[in-house]
């Protein structure tokens, strides 16, 4: 994902010289060398000082620039929050912070440098826009969307590097700020974002496998989010599942529940998140989400699938 | 340098010191339409936010300007409104409705009002946000200057520090920084709570600024600092100031960061800027 990121912005980069992009001595892959052997002068490494890469970018976006600040979503959300809020969101500057990693993508490195927690943090802050695209396809649209929009700050959250593509196939093209249906069925519907998607279409071809009519959604826009897709979505089905690679509070799975209550709605919902925890385990990607729960046959069996 | 053409070569002097008396006094009858305001902390940068808008900021023929002044130290704003009043920028309504319901200007300056160039308040993000400034205007070619005016406080935040060490880093010419150096934080004077504090001069030059000392309220000397500096890496002038410089009570008393004068005071207050203006006639 983070090599489709640097090929967009390249793309990107080449149309509109006001594009920089401001890295804390982390880099994205491919195509980034290409962006700072040819534009070295858009291509920033403030090094180890994420307050500053928030700063220079809010500096640039004041002079008509279109920044992207980006290393670990940690460090590009955490560490400098305070900018974030204020230089970015109070201002309200067409900056894209991008939070490479996001989750508990990095298993071994432990809890310094999992992100469990930032879309209710993003999400907090008024103005500020949050995109986490499910594969390298919608990381393409997404890049291409925060490159050339003018409404405010937004938050990409991405996933690291060897994810498959899910979207190649998706019955609609991705839109900001709309759910979107990879593929539609009539029994259960399935809502995710990010790379945990790959747990859900597994969830899915369980349901299928027993003669299940199955929806798979992508909420790839976590804010705003399309309450009127939601809606629809729990309107028609008999089954929702929400599956998000985030804490309890603050992401897709209380808003949906929430949107459920107000509309008064009468499928069954279940929601798998990653703990209200840190959790100390040491094996791959996988086994931590395992280790939070998300793990599809624990999942299937909760669910009858 | 003479010829180099982001610099202006003349500053009067006597205008200046006239027009500073001037925004004291305009800052002082604010200060008795609300509670509070930071006076203390804008009469100690007040010649030094002069001098660069009548001094070192370039002026087209309408009026605007190919430089720009960020306020890092967002609390020291009323200096900056009434500048910006006398220039046209902002309205007289708008400094009557200063923190008053319906009025856009509050104690800490928000991009969007007029001629406001970034939202400060929070110390210690002024200095980030100047650096993406240069970065922009160098990216352009546009010859555009920056200038910022820190606190003293705002040099023990850590993210100062990132800035100063990447805007000499990436070569930034067009970048010109003050500490407005008053030596008072809200639990006392710099000099006693963080002795190690200084020196400031060779700090700034051991991370590869050029970096001068004066009297941060001798127009004239803030002025020939600025306009006669090498130029080949970014600069910053310390000014040494006084805190609530030009009004006796005020002055090195630390409850005027955040104070309104009462009607004696005010009274006493006028009184002494009167004299400043009548013994500086010729």
């Amino acid at each position: 994902m983070r090599n489709t990121f640097s090929e967009a912005l390249y793309k990107a980069a080449t149309t509109n010289p006001d594009i920089y992009i401001v890295v804390a001595d982390i880099s994205p892959a491919g195509s980034m060398a290409k962006f700072r052997d040819q534009y070295p002068d858009r291509f920033i490494n403030v090094g180890v000082a994420e307050q500053s890469m928030i700063g220079i970018c809010a500096g640039l976006a004041l002079k008509g620039c279109q920044p992207f600040a980006y290393t670990i979503a940690t460090f590009s959300l955490y560490r400098p929050f305070e900018m974030v809020r204020d230089d970015l969101c109070y201002q309200n500057l067409p900056v894209t912070v991008v939070g490479m990693g996001a989750g508990v993508i990095y298993s071994t490195l432990g809890g310094t440098h999992h992100t469990q927690e930032d879309i209710a943090i993003a999400g907090a802050l008024p103005n500020m826009q949050i995109i986490a695209p499910c594969d390298p396809a919608e990381c393409t649209e997404a890049t291409a969307y925060c490159a050339t929009q003018k409404n405010g700050p937004v938050y990409l959250r991405l996933g690291k590097a060897g994810e498959p593509n899910f979207t190649d196939k998706a019955i609609e093209p991705w839109a900001f700020g709309k759910l979107r249906y990879i593929k539609r069925g009539t029994d259960v519907c399935i809502l995710s974002y990010g790379v945990i998607m790959a747990k859900a279409m597994q969830l899915a071809a369980r349901f299928e496998a027993k003669g299940q009519s199955v929806s798979v959604v992508s909420c790839h826009t976590l804010k705003p989010l399309d309450g009127d897709g939601i809606r629809d979505a729990l309107r028609r089905h008999r089954h929702v599942i929400v599956i998000e690679e985030h804490a309890p509070q603050g992401g897709l799975a209380p808003r949906t529940k929430q949107i459920a209550w107000d509309m008064q709605a009468r499928c069954r919902l279940d929601t798998f998140t990653l703990q209200d925890a840190f959790i100390h385990n040491y094996g791959g990607h996988d086994d931590l989400l395992a280790a939070h729960g998300l793990e599809v046959g624990a999942i299937a069996e909760r669910v009858g699938a | 340098m003479m010829h180099d053409v982001t610099r202006r070569n003349f500053f009067d002097v006597a205008a200046a010191r006239a027009r500073c008396l001037q925004y004291r006094q305009r800052i002082l009858d604010i200060s008795q339409q609300v509670q509070a305001l930071h006076i203390g902390s804008a009469y100690s940068c007040t010649e030094m936010v002069d001098t660069i808008y009548h001094g070192l900021m370039r002026r087209n023929p309408d009026g605007t300007s190919p430089d720009t002044f960020l306020m890092s130290k967002g609390h020291g704003c009323m200096i900056l409104y009434v500048i910006l009043e006398d220039l046209g920028v902002l309205g007289r309504d708008d400094l009557d409705l200063y923190c008053k319901p319906n009025g856009r200007l509050g104690c800490h300056p928000d991009y969007g009002n007029p001629g406001i160039e970034a939202s400060t308040g929070s110390l210690g993000h002024g200095l980030s946000m100047a650096v993406g400034m240069a970065l922009a205007e160098r990216g352009r070619k546009t010859g555009g200057v920056i200038y910022t005016v820190l606190s003293d406080g705002e040099v023990q935040e850590g993210s100062t520090w990132e800035a100063v060490l990447m805007a000499s880093s990436l070569g930034l010419t067009n970048l010109v920084a003050f500490v407005d150096n008053n030596d008072f934080q809200s639990l006392g004077r710099t000099s006693e709570t963080h002795p190690t504090f200084y020196p400031l001069v060779e700090k700034f030059q051991a991370f590869g600024w050029e970096c001068a000392e004066v009297d941060g309220h001798a127009a004239a000397a803030v002025f020939a600092a600025v306009s006669g500096r090498e130029g080949g890496r970014p600069f910053m002038l310390v000014g040494k100031t006084t805190k609530g410089k030009g009004i006796s009570y005020m002055e090195n008393v630390p409850i005027w960061h955040y104070r309104s004068p009462s009607r004696q005071e005010y009274e006493q207050g006028k009184r002494e800027l009167e004299a400043a203006a009548a013994g500086m006639a010729p």
